[in-house]
């Protein structure tokens, strides 16, 4: 059995060891907004905070993650919908298909908790690890620059 | 268009009190009462496929036919029934519908559901507005009734309807409306555009609170108890199969239930995702690599420009185009190639599949209900009304959803049935990246002789490439003499040829043994580039500016003309640049909208570099212009991934490439800044989600040409170090 943290509660988990923490969040924990894209660190979508910082959950152990820390996933961010960035990408209209933005909002909201006001070259190298194929970069940009606003 | 108004005349509509309490507005097409209605008018009155409900706490819920993939048509669509109702847009909700032909089949696709071609907005443009106006016209009555007065006292506003000071709310009225008949459609009196409240008004999605919180639900999303998971090991080369396999590696993962060999390959079935892939990964398969091992880029291409300089199958004719190209006084002699490209939606694969004695459930992103439910029916020995398709979001399509053959769903049937469980297939990145169904390689060589007025006299164009329509289902209303329409879209009916004298278009449509299917904006993904950078390369033999030329070219062509003017104008065109910039600009037609766009770029050694593109769009009526900002930027970041970055290619009949690592796609950092410019118009609406991508790639490569001197033929754009 492995305890992890997972937004703000302790959960008992029966898993295999070398289970990538994505798939103990999908498939055991049915926490099904963090996504699968590509399974090797290069499209974003399966962005996770550990302890506030941003981690590629597809390639991650779960029993990588030590005792303590925390994980938080898209659904941990806020119930409501209510996190800065959540408001400034619903106020910009940013999402199309939508299934990379969990890990776009993840992947932006621990740049702004580490960097309040960022700047275009920190908005690229915190974000381009998040593929969007549906094109919603020009607006991802801005909304992140909104979010730094109303945080 | 025209079939479709033919349609909706001849189509009527059905209300019903909706199960629950309050109305229900479907519309059913004559004719398709061949699909058996099923159990719906057993007990209280229950119509279960339907545009539209109304519940007696004032929710409207939009049953939506088609398949909302990003393209925003989760919204737009249902601002047309909102439009008519005078619904209050807080009161909104969307739901897919069940998937039915009955009820949501196109006569423009044969009466098929389908969500393709960039088709939903003017397809269904009249039919979901005569939905609402139905459903209010039914409230009125219901209210003139209860109030006693006339209807023509009566009016409507955001949800209320209003007789003096008598009003009630639409939920309140829902029970008494539901039991009236329904108003015949061609009755309807429509608004008047200029009383549109909503239509052409820059709406936000409705489908953001989900799509923000990770609450939305896509096809991998699917969760349900005794539900496993499977993968499917498939031959590395397409159309080889399973010799023999062993299963005993797989067997030994903790979580792996059964190993079964299936058409497509063989089918691990696990507990969860991780034992799936942990077990296909220690299946042992031996192949029988079939006919395909041979298959390789280079030696394809040179069979494509071998098969170019003979004879092809004739798609366009007229005058006498050798005899002309004999007088010119400059000729140009050139070839453009494009390579296979795979759509690499950021979801992947995948299909959940329930079979019981009585039915075939399937859950799924799915752009082809109709087909997927002719296709599991088959496999399963059941009818095609038995097989329930629950559309979830579609985490991207770009045209891979949507298969004649629904390969991903049939494929997900038939893992079900060997399964004899619930299961839910998924693919990983590499099975789509190397899963077939691509965008066809072209090759293009075109000889065009100018006069001495530098305007082109003769233009010979032959094409190479894969039909996407050969040998399916499609194949009977989409090829004519051997010509499939989607490999020349945009070459045949250029305004470049339109007026031309003497010109020829060949096609040739050679097997590979490589699967195709449509890419988002599909022939004209290729076709605009070739034609938007040979018109470049025309201007440039004549010594004019490209814009000029263009202008002079297409001066009967009123709407390519009011885009490329619009985007020149707000790219200043010839306005100064910083020094190493450089501007392109194409124009292009396809689905019924004209866009026109103007690149600027910058080299950085051999990488190039965009830095803003912008963007002119004439797509008639603009039913929701922030959707249409969406979706050309998306359009742009999508058609500059396969300007810059994305190709197939095959060795000893594998494909390379296997995930976004080396099959690149665009990424944030090398966005340019988009401006998008709507042209107001009140012609008939044309499509959105497609129309942006062809000008993208010409427009690059034209600037890249103004500021090297390289004119590149081929895709993606690679300088060469001179």
């Amino acid at each position: 059995m492995l305890t992890l943290n997972i937004n703000g509660k302790d959960q008992e988990l029966d898993v295999p060891a070398d289970m990538p923490l994505l798939w103990v969040l999908r498939d055991v924990a049915h926490l099904t907004g963090t996504k699968f894209g590509c399974g090797m660190a290069q499209c974003g979508a399966c962005t996770v905070h550990i302890d506030g910082a941003p981690l590629r959950s597809c390639i991650t152990a779960a029993t990588a993650v030590a005792h303590g820390q925390k994980i938080l996933t898209i659904e941990g961010l806020s119930t409501d919908g209510s996190h800065p960035v959540q408001q400034a990408w619903a106020e910009l209209d940013v999402v199309q298909c939508g299934y990379c933005q969990s890990g776009q909002i993840m992947s932006a909201a621990a740049l702004l908790a580490k960097i309040p006001k960022p700047t275009d070259s920190d908005i690229d190298q915190a974000l381009s690890g998040n593929i969007c194929r549906c094109g919603t970069y020009p607006r991802i940009r801005a909304a992140v620059k909104r979010a730094a606003e109303l945080s | 268009m025209d079939s479709l108004t033919a349609l909706s005349r001849r189509g009527f509509l059905k209300g019903a009190t909706a199960l629950g309490g309050g109305l229900v507005v479907a519309f059913v097409i004559p004719g398709a009462h061949r699909f058996a209605r099923g159990a719906e008018n057993q007990g209280n009155v229950f119509a279960p496929n339907a545009f539209l409900r109304i519940g007696n706490d004032n929710s409207v819920t939009v049953l939506l036919g088609h398949s909302e993939m990003g393209q925003g048509i989760w919204t737009g669509l249902t601002m047309l029934i909102a439009e008519e109702l005078d619904a209050d847009w807080s009161k909104i909700r969307v739901e897919h519908a069940p998937a039915s032909a009955r009820d949501y089949g196109l006569a423009g696709f044969g009466g098929m559901q389908i969500t393709g071609g960039s088709t939903s907005t003017w397809m269904e443009f009249d039919r979901y507005r005569q939905a609402g106006a139905a459903a209010r016209l039914m409230l009125i009555e219901a209210a003139a009734r209860r109030f006693n007065v006339a209807p023509s006292q009566i009016r409507t506003e955001s949800g209320v309807v209003i007789a003096g000071d008598q009003r009630a709310s639409y939920g309140e009225l829902a029970d008494d409306a539901g039991k009236l008949p329904v108003p015949d459609p061609a009755s309807i009196k429509l608004k008047d555009a200029k009383d549109w409240k909503l239509i052409g008004k820059p709406t936000k999605r409705l489908d953001t609170p989900e799509k923000i919180t990770g609450r939305a639900k896509f096809g991998m999303d699917v969760q349900f108890d005794g539900l496993m998971t499977a993968m499917v090991a498939r031959s590395p080369v397409f159309g080889g199969s399973v010799k023999s396999f062993e299963g005993a590696g797989a067997l030994a993962i903790p979580g792996v239930h059964k190993v079964e060999q299936v058409p497509s390959g063989v089918a691990v079935i696990a507990e969860h995702f991780w034992a799936a892939k942990l077990g296909r990964d220690a299946l042992t398969v031996e192949w029988d690599l079939g006919p395909n091992i041979g298959l390789d880029s280079q030696k394809l291409l040179e069979s494509f420009r071998k098969l170019a300089a003979t004879p092809g199958l004739p798609a366009g004719q007229a005058g006498d185009t050798q005899a002309a190209l004999a007088k010119a006084s400059k000729t140009i002699d050139v070839e453009y190639s494009v390579p296979y490209l795979a759509h690499a939606p950021m979801e992947p694969l995948n299909c959940t599949v329930k079979i019981t004695q009585e039915k075939c459930e399937i859950w799924t992103g799915t752009q082809f209900q109709t087909l997927d439910q002719l296709i599991a029916g088959k496999i399963t020995g059941l009818k095609p009304e038995q097989v329930q398709i629950h559309t979830e979001f579609l985490g991207g399509g770009f045209g891979r959803r949507a298969n004649p053959t629904s390969d991903f769903v049939a494929e997900a049937v038939q893992v079900a049935k060997a399964a004899g469980g619930p299961v839910k297939t998924v693919w990983a990145r590499e099975d789509d990246i190397r899963g077939g169904y691509y965008r066809s390689a072209f090759l293009h060589r075109a000889r065009i002789g100018l006069g001495a007025d530098g305007l082109p006299l003769a233009w010979q164009h032959v094409m190479v490439g894969q039909s996407i329509m050969a040998g399916t289902s499609l194949e009977a209303a989409m090829v004519k003499n051997g010509i499939d329409k989607t490999s020349v879209e945009g070459v045949v009916d250029s305004p470049y040829l339109e007026g031309l004298a003497n010109h020829q278009v060949e096609l040739h449509s050679p097997q590979t043994g490589i699967n195709v299917l449509w890419l988002r904006s599909v022939g004209h993904s290729h076709t605009a580039f070739v034609m938007e950078s040979l018109i470049d390369e025309l201007a440039t033999a004549a010594g004019k500016d490209p814009v000029e030329y263009r202008r002079t070219l297409l001066r009967d062509h009123p709407r390519h003309l009011g885009v490329l003017n619009l985007a020149v104008e707000k790219a200043n065109w010839k306005a100064p640049l910083p020094q190493g910039h450089a501007l392109g600009v194409a124009v292009h037609e396809s689905f019924g909208s004209y866009v026109a766009q103007v690149a600027e770029v910058s080299q950085d050694n051999l990488a190039i570099r965009v830095h803003r593109v912008v963007c002119a769009v004439d797509c008639g009526i603009a039913v929701n212009p922030q959707s249409i900002a969406a979706q050309m930027e998306s359009c742009i970041t999508f058609g500059l991934g396969f300007t810059l970055h994305s190709k197939l290619t095959f060795k000893d009949g594998q494909v390379v490439q296997s995930n976004y690592h080396d099959y690149q796609v665009l990424r944030l950092n090398e966005m340019p800044q988009v401006e998008v410019h709507i042209v107001p118009s009140s012609e008939k609406p044309g499509g959105i989600g497609e129309a942006g991508v062809p000008p993208t790639a010409p427009a690059v490569a034209n600037a890249v040409f103004a500021l090297t001197g390289q004119r590149l033929r081929e895709l993606p754009l690679q300088l060469s170090g001179v």
